[in-house]
């Protein structure tokens, strides 16, 4: 009997596992793939192909370095509170760490929104803060409305175990890519034609992959339409501490704060550390909500996924650390605005135009003029070009869901200014052969 | 504003008594110094024996826990790790202390190992893998409250009992596994799987090899997947020796067969190194398509790479490591004797066992009734007359009332010794008086703890949610 068996696979797995909402059989991981079998190395300035698809924040690292380097000392090393680090297994995470990550997400909105350490939850990451969210607001079958382009994670984080749908809002570049009330009602309509549920908007502020703030009128339109719909709105302000100026990024938390409050049972904002900060491997990410409801719950899911203790108590002493905070936002600001000046220029140079963009680690590059025709089935086999002979790794913009073709996130910040250079002498010489150049 | 189902559902679990006591606990924790008359907290199954075997490795390697690897800075290659198929250092670390746990006798192929935010997240994972909302997994009662929540919530998966009795010492038989299945086949319900711990919590025996035998041919049989929750396998500290259900998969030569792929392990280092902070949890499978797609979902709850790499220099220190193990065994050994010990003092037996940091405890004599309600009465005396935080066994799904598990690895030995006088004194006094429950008059409590008992009121309403707790 046990012979027969070994002739197939009976093994049955869940829908779930057998759906391809993982999403990885999309080019965003695809590029990654040809990236890793034949990755550029600086020291011998290969022809192997440059990762451009990475938002990763390399800029900043040497300020955390010597940080760590003057303070290792005090960053829980010592045997007396490794025990109690240890034991710490508490869903509300370390109260340290939460007053810090408050502070800290105070300090990039300029002190203009204040965080109440009791409404942080905290998750392994962004990612798990997410899913968790949509775990909490929608149930299977219900849609959550996301601006395109997006993040072409969310296709998996938002919908893979939640059966939850995303329903996009579709935005133009004729606009810069804003969000208006039409495309709102828009896709909300698409839904209820659908017969499909919708519970809450969606957005990432600054966007990834637009690489800009949003406009302060658009988000009191966006907070308007939510609260006419009576649905939630989920910011995911991962990238804040990325704005390139303080000023220029307004954060949700500061418009409810201005209306003391009002309509903010519905508000939920995420953030993490992965980005502004440069440490995805850390696994730091958190709820922040103004509806005591969805953070009791969260709370109580958040123990499918926690942060080390051990990682809470280090964060908790570096970021109560102003002085260190201070300076470390203020620097890594003016480093990626350089690095994105550099990029932005060296592209116009090649005579490729970016949207404008004020925040981020990526540019939204348009490379419509260069298709043959204007459909998706160009854009990838321009985006195949670009990864084999010109040998970057880009995003195209179909895997963010972006409706019109040529539109490309190239990352900026996770590479030396020497590799960048690069590159962008790559994009030169392929321009150039193309009689391009302006 | 409108939830989903999930968040106002109350299968978080967290009405049960077995976090209410909990927070009756932490109204009023003990605390040798300052608060000597405040409750003991043995509902926590926590390593706390064998710190200082971790902390002199930390002392004598700071490297590990300061991103340096040979006196150089790997602060960012860690900063940046966020890899889903885990540091490599660490899996193969991991996978070895895993065999060695073992006794050798089988051996771990790293790559098949998915790590995890804790086996919470490694439990709910698999069963996300493995079954579909409205399917059922099927579980030897008594059961760890947790998996109520952690199996079904979020999953919408259900779990039939497999109900086992003091009568055979709570052994897992075949009528037992016929009879839960025959119940979910009437309910209309499709079995996906069978999910043990192994060594038992709450039970603290490890499974023998006939219950073995007996999960694998009836998971053979009716064609489904069984979850071996092996997190305590590293606290067995008697014989018979831990027995893994992949040795026994060795020793029947199912090497490339159908069975060998729907066996999964599950492991952590919460309880073996007690480090529950840290968050460490693993699926371990045979099958490729549950390994690839569980590393895929552990997106949503991966290890700190900073955690990873502490432990992966710490577990490849196998010297130590061996070291480890073998003296927190002995520790756990000594703890367990104290507990069984004063409990059989006091009058009081325990299941014979011999893993786990917690004893399961029969107090069936000192109910006032063969009923649950009996055994609440009995709890909440404990809790608050006594001073003791014990986890009831109706919390466990136990089938027959009277049983508690106790914990005593959380605490020091003084502590422990105390909690047996309170519990002694406890069980005399009802000796002593004439009605079995008159012992408001006759107990003989300080005067102190008699006026406490004034200001405790027990709330078991589940409206009531003013304090938070941890697990």
């Amino acid at each position: 009997m046990v012979a027969e068996k070994l002739q197939y696979s009976s093994v049955r797995l869940s829908k779930v596992a057998v759906s391809e909402t993982h999403g990885e059989d999309s080019p965003y991981f695809a590029g990654w793939k040809v990236y890793d079998e034949n990755p550029y190395d600086e020291l011998s300035d290969s022809d192997g192909v440059i990762q451009m698809g990475l938002a990763e924040n390399q800029v900043s690292f040497d300020l955390v370095e010597e940080y760590l380097e003057k303070h290792s000392a005090n960053i829980g090393n010592e045997a007396s509170t490794f025990r109690e680090n240890a034991l710490f297994q508490d869903y509300h995470g370390l109260k340290s760490f939460r007053k810090a990550m408050a502070s800290f997400m105070e300090q990039i909105r300029g002190g203009r929104a204040k965080f109440d350490p009791d409404k942080i939850v905290i998750t392994a990451g962004a990612t798990a803060a997410n899913e968790l969210l949509t775990f909490i607001l929608a149930d299977p079958g219900d849609a959550l409305l996301i601006p395109t382009p997006y993040y072409p994670g969310f296709d998996r984080d938002l919908r893979w175990r939640t059966g939850v749908n995303i329903i996009p809002i579709h935005c133009k570049s004729s606009n810069n890519f804003e969000i208006t009330r039409e495309s709102l009602e828009s896709a909300y309509d698409e839904a209820e034609s659908k017969n499909v549920k919708v519970r809450g908007v969606l957005i990432t502020n600054p966007s990834n992959p637009l690489g800009a703030t949003i406009a302060r009128p658009v988000l009191e339109g966006i907070l308007e339409f939510v609260t006419r719909k009576n649905i939630h709105l989920v910011s995911d302000e991962i990238y804040s501490g990325s704005a390139f100026s303080s000023d220029e990024f307004v954060s949700i938390s500061e418009i409810l704060e201005a209306r003391k409050y009002q309509e903010s049972e519905r508000v939920h904002i995420v953030y993490s550390l992965s980005k502004d900060l440069g440490l995805p491997g850390f696994r730091v990410g958190t709820i922040y909500s103004y509806n005591d409801h969805v953070v009791k719950t969260a709370r109580r899911m958040s123990s499918f996924t926690l942060i080390s203790s051990q990682t809470q108590q280090l964060l908790a002493s570096m970021l109560s650390d102003r002085q260190f905070t201070e300076s470390y936002i203020k620097t890594n600001r003016e480093r990626l605005k350089k690095r994105q000046q550099m990029i932005v220029s060296g592209l116009e140079n090649s005579g490729i135009k970016c949207l404008r963009g004020n925040a981020g680690l990526f540019c939204w590059m348009n490379l419509n003029p260069l298709l043959n025709e204007c459909t998706k089935e160009q854009e990838l086999e321009l985006w195949k070009l670009i990864l084999h002979e010109v040998k970057l790794n880009i995003s195209p913009g179909s895997s963010c869901h972006c409706s019109e073709p040529g539109w490309f996130r190239v990352c900026f910040a996770n590479m030396s200014e020497r590799t960048l250079e690069v590159a962008l002498k790559r994009i030169h010489n392929f321009m150039s052969s193309r009689n391009l150049c302006s | 504003m409108n939830l989903s189902s999930k968040a106002t559902c109350a299968s978080h679990g967290q009405d049960s008594s077995y976090f209410l006591g909990w927070q009756e606990y932490e109204k009023n924790p003990y605390d040798e110094v300052r608060n000597p008359d405040g409750i003991i907290q043995m509902g926590l199954a926590e390593n706390q024996l064998s710190f200082d075997l971790l902390e002199s490795w930390l002392a004598e390697n700071p490297d590990a826990a300061s991103f340096r690897r040979n006196g150089e800075s790997i602060f960012r290659e860690l900063a940046l790790f966020q890899d889903y198929h885990g540091l490599p250092a660490f899996k193969n670390a991991l996978a070895k202390f895993m065999a060695e746990i073992r006794g050798n006798k089988v051996s771990f192929d790293p790559r098949n190992l998915v790590l995890t935010a804790g086996s919470t997240s490694a439990n709910e994972a698999l069963v996300f893998c493995l079954a579909e909302p409205g399917d059922a997994f099927l579980l030897p009662t008594p059961y760890y409250p947790g998996f109520d929540r952690d199996l079904k919530w979020r999953t919408g998966v259900e779990i039939v009992p497999i109900q086992c009795t003091s009568s055979n010492g709570f052994r897992i038989t075949k009528p037992a596994l016929e009879e839960a299945y025959d119940t979910a086949r009437n309910r209309n319900i499709r079995v996906k799987g069978i999910l043990v711990t192994n060594p038992s919590n709450p039970l603290g025996i490890t499974l023998s090899d006939k219950e073995l035998n007996l999960l694998i041919n009836f998971v053979e049989s009716k064609e489904i997947h069984l979850i071996s929750d092996e997190i305590y396998s590293g606290t067995v500290f008697n014989s018979p020796r831990f027995t893994s259900v992949m040795e026994i998969l060795l020793d029947r030569n199912y090497v490339d067969t159908e069975v060998r792929n729907r066996v999964h392990i599950v492991y952590s280092l919460s309880k073996d190194l007690g480090l529950p902070g840290f968050r460490v949890g693993a699926i371990y499978s045979n099958n490729p398509m549950v390994v690839a797609t569980a590393t895929k979902m552990s997106s949503f709850g991966l290890v700190s790479s900073q955690t990873q790499y502490l432990l992966s220099a710490m577990l490849s220190d196998e010297k130590f490591a061996k070291n480890y193990v073998v003296e927190n065994q002995k520790r756990l050994k000594n703890r367990h004797m104290m507990l069984v010990q004063g409990m059989e003092d006091a009058g009081i037996s325990c299941l014979e066992s011999n893993a786990g940091l917690f004893s399961w405890v029969d107090m069936r004599h000192l109910l006032e009734s063969d009923t649950f309600e009996a055994e609440m009465e009995l709890w909440k005396k404990i809790v608050y007359d006594v001073g003791l935080n014990i986890s009831p066994g109706s919390s466990c799904h136990c089938l027959e009332p009277g049983w508690f598990r106790v914990c005593f690895a959380n605490m020091s030995e003084e502590t422990l010794n105390l909690a047996m006088q309170r519990l002694k004194s406890f069980v005399d006094s009802i000796y002593q008086s004439n009605d079995s429950y008159g012992f408001f008059h006759n107990f003989s409590v300080k005067d102190s703890r008699r006026r406490l008992l004034k200001k405790w009121v027990f709330r078991l309403s589940s409206s009531d949610r003013g304090l938070e707790r941890d697990r």
